[in-house]
């Protein structure tokens, strides 16, 4: 069964904590989100998941296989897109999937039926003999997303899929993975940390952050406790206002940023005029709805990221930062 | 079985892309060529054949250290694949299919083998040509297969076992030639070890250790069958060599195992 369940799931490299006592319970068939900033430890999260990289502590349990005592049965039901590319581009689109066939144990004689049918799937026909090397990177993605259901697999990893493709191509992508799901009963494991993407893809996600789930839900359940859509305002004096504001009861976040206040508003329309009395003097106003975007924001900070992920001063410095 | 599928695998993709790099086939048979012809014509040029070399001209006598050179660089520097493919995610893919280590460890092993005996096929065959005096029959070109095969197993395995701990391609490079260009010298590919043992005894025990002294040994016997030029016995080339080769695949696996990605 495409089941995944942590305990306690820990990696350390050395004194860094990647992945950080991790409890997560993933159910058949969804499409689960695993977003963060760079450096979160969702890569090394599918590694450990993929039996790649071995735990530091805890364990987990991936198609009903324990990872640490059953690897390689783990990996008869799973598939993996990786980050990087990860297909020969000296080798032809059907050279790398038939060796794919092979290396997961599908049986030679129904290898070729399986590679038109994974071809057609991500609308690859008739490129199947060209060298990888002439197709784009939109195309390679395809072609290795195609290679990651080659031998059926119960559960699908996906890290990163649509990482620096065009908007065309990711949202083809995006297509692909929901006749995918439709399909077959695959269970999906997606990181990203494009919003849009996880927003339109995935039923629960999880927000990582220094390798600790910081948030947890529906798409839409996260965006709900975001607390209403957001009022941008210029005002004069902002710790004024955010003070005044954090008073009323229609407001359930404020955050300054500069001369600018981020207010998060419940029923907007009815409780606009309540904000702008209360904010005092404004140069410029803007309202829009929550988005993901908001939701990520709220729970991993406004700082820029290093591709590692940094120590607990700089981590207490932006929780300060935000005020509530 | 499906182990047996996975090996066929990795092999065959080993191959696949051997024969697609031209430059890697054109550039592995020059060097060879330049050793045996410039080398081998200007040593064998100043000096007195008859009195070490019972009358065997030099570049002959070197055509068999010179097969055994090119499996030695060959096979060892196929390692850096290893190291390239770690960096980017091709590796992952490999090593996230259901096949053992010991699969995979095999599979890149023998792919290299392969490379390197299509390699010294072509020089077999050059050499054919150039030196009509060497001992071509059936069975010598059985035994010399045979010895070259194993030595490939070692040298491809070294390579891997190198290739499978270091990051970059320069610090492998580096490693790699402060390993084989000993092996190389000291394999006796170029002289006669029995004729170290007074005048260098040190030297002649490091050619002793060295595995690639018994693949030269066997393989110059065996294609000028002169008495001069026995000095280990084909049957300790063998045993020596089948030893570092099951010492060799052993460590490989393990190097593989835990191999950091």
């Amino acid at each position: 069964m495409g089941t995944i369940t942590t305990k306690g799931l820990t990696k350390k490299f050395g004194k860094l904590t990647a992945v950080d006592d991790l409890d997560l319970d993933i159910k058949e068939g969804e499409i689960f989100g695993l977003l963060g900033p760079n450096g979160a430890g969702k890569t090394t999260t599918i590694s450990m998941l993929a039996t790649l990289l071995a735990p530091t502590a805890g364990t987990a349990t991936v198609a009903n296989q324990d990872i640490l005592q059953n690897p390689s049965k783990v990996r008869e039901h799973i598939g993996i897109v990786f980050q990087d590319p990860s297909s020969d581009d000296i080798l032809t689109g059907r050279e790398n999937l038939y060796l794919h066939g092979l290396m997961y144990g599908v049986p030679r004689s129904i290898i070729p039926e399986r590679i038109d049918a994974a071809f057609d799937l991500v609308q690859l026909t008739g490129r199947e003999d060209d060298l990888v090397k002439t197709y784009s990177g939109g195309m390679r993605r395809r072609l290795e997303l195609a290679r990651g259901l080659l031998h059926h697999p119960e559960i699908l990893f996906l890290d990163e899929p649509t990482l620096g493709l065009d908007p065309q191509t990711r949202k083809r992508i995006w297509e692909h993975i929901e006749k995918i799901v439709k399909d077959r009963k695959v269970t999906i494991i997606l990181t990203t940390h494009y919003m849009e993407e996880a927003d339109r893809l995935c039923d629960r996600l999880a927000i990582i952050d220094h390798g600790k789930i910081v948030a947890l839900d529906t798409p839409n359940a996260l965006k709900a406790q975001v607390g209403g859509d957001t009022v941008q305002m210029e005002v004069s004096d902002p710790e004024r206002a955010a003070k005044e504001l954090d008073k009323l009861e229609c407001v359930s976040r404020c955050e300054i940023r500069e001369n600018r206040l981020d207010v998060a508003v419940k029923d907007v329309a009815q409780n606009l005029p309540k904000v702008f009395a209360a904010a005092g003097e404004i140069a410029n106003f803007s309202v829009r709805n929550t988005t993901l975007d908001d939701v990520f924001m709220h729970y991993t900070g406004y700082d820029i990221r290093d591709e590692g992920a940094e120590g607990t001063a700089k981590h207490m410095q932006r929780v300060m930062g935000i005020k509530r | 079985m499906n182990q047996l599928n996975g090996l066929y695998a990795i092999w065959l993709r080993e191959v696949k892309v051997y024969f697609r790099e031209y430059s890697r086939l054109i550039g592995s048979i020059l060097t060879p060529l330049l050793w045996l012809l410039v080398l081998g014509k200007g040593i064998g040029a100043s000096i007195d054949e008859n009195e070490g070399f019972a009358g065997v001209p030099y570049e002959v006598f070197i055509f068999p250290g010179i097969l055994t050179m090119t499996v030695l660089f060959q096979s060892v520097f196929y390692g850096l694949y290893i190291v390239w493919d770690r960096k980017i995610d091709f590796l992952k893919e490999v090593l996230a299919a259901p096949l053992n280590r010991s699969t995979v460890f095999l599979g890149k092993c023998l792919g290299g083998v392969t490379d390197s005996m299509i390699q010294v096929t072509i020089i077999i065959v050059l050499g054919f040509f150039i030196f009509p005096n060497l001992e071509y029959t059936l069975q010598s070109l059985m035994l010399v297969y045979l010895y070259l095969f194993l030595l490939a197993v070692i040298m491809t395995s070294l390579g891997l076992i190198i290739g499978s701990r270091m990051d970059s391609p320069e610090g492998f490079s580096l490693i790699t030639s402060l390993v084989v260009f000993p092996m190389y010298f000291l394999s006796g590919a170029l002289f006669l070890k029995k004729s170290l043992i007074d005048e260098a005894p040190i030297i002649y025990w490091l050619t002793a250790i060295n595995p690639a002294s018994y693949a030269v040994d066997a393989i110059r016997y065996t294609l000028i069958p002169e008495e001069i030029f026995l000095e280990f016995g084909l049957g300790r080339d063998l045993t020596v060599l089948i030893g570092f080769c099951i010492f060799l695949l052993a460590l490989g696996t393990y190097c593989f195992k835990t191999m950091k990605l």
